[in-house]
């Protein structure tokens, strides 16, 4: 009797798992192991890839910039100006800040660089700043709670596109309003910033492998979780570069950013196939796991793509890696408090500030890698010449 | 199922105060796990038919060493879980020795050791104080340590600020990933397989052999009768305590060592650690229970994990069968303990 019930349990799992041996399951995204040896492809492309943005994007890279040299944070590509004489007004300012989050080593960097701009403008007195906890109801009641108070302007880091939209254009009835990193769906805020985008990200990534693997090799991409725009955007990318490439995707898998998971899933892979050539990444958090996966094994690290995250750096410099790393560069953030600056002075700024999107190689990773800044900096954040580096962005 | 039930059984919950000659008492326990293992067996031998190699030395052991924190985990609660009760803070308590360590140690591979002693300090202290809160203010265990899980999460984060900083020396890592080369056999043996036979070993002798691991289970079994026979019941409870955190402080070092400092480590340990431990046949409510049971457990679950990933299953189901286990085990709980009556 004891054991016929416990014996239900183990009787369910046994059921389960012949369902799943014989189902298997091969969603369209192409993640997952597919019947034989050949890996699984790249998949169908998500409904977010948009061809033409695409094309725009990858052409951006190449396009000069207009700005002070060597500092890519006032640069942009391409500027349509907009005249902001109407929303002069004399020091000093009050300007206010509606944060979608600090929840990731991204965002509290580039949060830090913001402060950090902030305090080197001496005409702004007030810096109020509102933290939405990456929820999109409470973003949208602290905007409108700012867009009452006395703001001179207002910055706005969406937490979500659609949902964040009729917030953003109330506010711009009452305030010059400044968005980056992600945007909303309408026009009415003075300036949009952000860099070239993700199919950029993704496209240099891709084109880094198809250059350093030879024909035919393996690639193992990355991701850390589907239906997110800005990884979606950069996937493919990828995709779309891979597939014209005459390397082979053995797999798409997702990691959820968790170390852990990478090692094991670059480990199973290795097992599966032998040897993997090339790994596409769409972030840069765990590409050390990655990396570490292959010594694990007692291989080489193969080409690897990451990000400007100080722990891939260091490793790819300490180890002679054969990496990229593309980067989504946290000096937006002190764009937007210099933006901010313009607006008020009734200076010119671009409708949408496009930033370059610069990529660390093998010639720049000397420029960018620190040995003394915690695994989790960012190279990008344009701070190293401010006040209070490196102090403020260590504690 | 008696007609009259005599006043012990009344008051029993569950079975009555553990008796009976090591013998019997073994064959029991056999008979409660050996579903376990053929679990276990099932799952290896379906991975090795779709990846081959899997029984390989090398890859086997690096099975092992990816599943030993785990196993560590599910040794530690097993402890808590045969007294009777449930610790839910062993996941955060990985969290912060990892990003305690990191902060600490700071690349400096002389800090290692002082640190490490550090940690099981700190784990000592959670422990005792997860038993205190549990067995003299009586607070229902599930409470104490989910608190302790918010509490010490809340502290990282705070103390991190959502970037953890710092790093793991070589010879801090060098328990959770590297090996020893070269051993007769088996090639590559991973200190972290090491580190699981030994420990799992003193986890078997602790529960199994001697009189303190005899009074957890009928600590469990039976709370009332158990004090009344001499067992100081608050003190075997808050010893199974600490060693679940010391458990984990050990876990953490493995687990860092495997993946290095990141921001997001330990989430959701505690409860692969409880399913394992149930998959194990341990009761939930206490008093029945193998540590060897637990182990194969927590290797079967990390085993149907990576079964389900060669699968191409999503994140999603690997939660939902989890959450499926837990759920059949409270059933068969109380299944069994009405039987009892």
């Amino acid at each position: 009797m004891r054991v016929g019930r416990a014996g239900l349990l183990y009787l369910f799992i046994a059921l389960s798992l012949i369902a799943a041996a014989c189902g298997g399951s091969d969603d369209d995204n192409g993640n997952g192991g597919g019947a034989g040896e050949e890996g699984s492809g790249t998949g169908e492309h998500s409904e977010f890839f948009d061809q033409a943005q695409f094309e725009e994007q990858l052409a951006q890279r190449d396009i000069e910039p207009e700005g002070p040299e060597g500092e890519p944070w006032l640069q942009a590509i391409e500027p349509e100006m907009v005249d902001t004489s109407e929303f002069a007004t004399d020091a000093p300012w009050n300007v206010c800040f509606s944060n979608a989050a600090v929840d990731n080593p991204w965002r509290v960097v580039g949060f830090e660089t913001m402060n950090a701009e902030v305090d080197a403008q001496s005409d702004i007195a007030e810096f109020t700043v509102v933290d939405a906890e990456a929820n999109d109801e409470k973003q949208i009641s602290d905007i409108q709670d700012l867009a009452r108070g006395d703001c001179d302007v207002l910055i706005v880091s969406p937490n979500t596109t659609e949902a964040l939209t009729p917030a953003v254009e109330q506010a711009c009835e009452s305030v010059p309003v400044i968005v980056f990193d992600r945007g909303v769906n309408t026009d009415c805020p003075t300036t949009f910033i952000h860099p070239i985008g993700g199919y950029a990200f993704g496209a240099d990534a891709a084109e880094f492998l198809v250059d350093n693997v030879d024909s035919g090799g393996n690639i193992l991409a990355l991701r850390i979780l589907p239906g997110v725009d800005v990884l979606e955007t950069r996937w493919s990318a990828g995709k779309e570069i891979f597939d014209d490439s005459e390397l082979s995707v053995v797999g798409v898998e997702f990691t959820e950013g968790d170390a852990a998971r990478v090692k094991s899933i670059v480990s199973d892979y290795i097992q599966r196939f032998g040897t993997i050539d090339g790994v596409w990444m769409d972030a840069g958090a765990t590409s050390v796991a990655a990396a570490e996966a292959f010594e694990d094994n007692g291989m080489e690290v193969p080409p690897i793509t990451g990000e400007d995250q100080n722990d891939f750096l260091t490793k790819w410099e300490e180890d002679g890696l054969t990496a990229l790393a593309p980067t989504y560069p946290t000096y937006q953030w002190r764009t937007a408090v210099l933006a901010a600056t313009q607006i008020l002075s009734g200076e010119e700024v671009p409708k949408e500030w496009v930033l370059p999107q610069p990529k660390i190689d093998e010639s720049t990773l000397g420029e960018y890698v620190a040995p003394d800044m915690p695994p989790l900096f960012y190279a990008l954040c344009g701070c190293q010449e401010m006040d209070g580096f490196p102090e403020r962005w260590t504690e | 199922m008696s007609a009259t039930p005599t006043a012990p059984e009344r008051s029993a919950p569950h079975e009555p105060v553990v008796k009976g000659s090591a013998a019997t008492r073994a064959l029991k326990t056999v008979k409660g796990t050996a579903p376990v293992f053929v679990l276990l067996i099932i799952l290896i031998a379906l991975i090795a038919q779709r990846t081959p190699v899997f029984l390989e030395p090398p890859v086997f052991l690096a099975f092992l060493l990816q599943a030993a924190p785990l196993v560590l985990l599910a040794c530690g609660q097993l402890f808590v879980i045969v007294s009777g009760e449930f610790d839910l803070s062993v996941g955060s308590l990985m969290t912060v020795t990892v990003v305690v360590a990191a902060r600490l140690i700071d690349g400096d591979p002389a800090k290692t050791y002082r640190v490490m002693a550090l940690l099981f300090g700190i784990g000592l202290l959670v422990g005792l104080v997860n038993g205190f809160v549990t067995t003299r203010l009586r607070v229902p265990s599930f409470i104490t340590t989910l608190g302790m899980l918010f509490i010490l999460d809340g502290a990282v984060n705070f103390w991190t600020g959502g970037a953890p900083r710092g790093s793991l020396p070589d010879n801090f890592r060098v328990f959770g990933r590297s090996a020893i080369e070269d051993f007769p056999v088996l090639g590559r043996l991973p200190y972290a397989v090491i580190v699981l036979v030994v420990l799992g070993a003193v986890a078997i002798y602790i529960l199994h052999f001697t009189d303190f691991g005899r009074r957890m289970m009928s600590t469990g079994g039976n709370p009332v009768a158990s004090e009344l026979s001499g067992v100081n019941v608050a003190r075997v409870k808050t010893a199974a305590f600490v060693l679940s955190a010391l458990f984990a402080v050990a876990a953490g070092i493995l687990y860092g060592g495997f993946t290095n400092v990141s921001a997001r480590v330990g989430e959701g340990f505690e409860l692969q650690a409880i399913s394992a431990v149930v998959l194990g046949g341990a009761l939930l409510g206490g008093g029945r229970g193998s540590m060897g049971g637990a182990m194969a457990g927590a290797l079967s679950l990390v085993a149907l994990f990576r079964l389900l990933n060669l699968y191409g299953y999503p994140q999603e189901i690997r939660d939902a069968i989890q959450g499926l286990i837990i759920i059949a085990a409270v059933a068969l709980a109380a299944l069994r303990s009405r039987a009892a009556r």
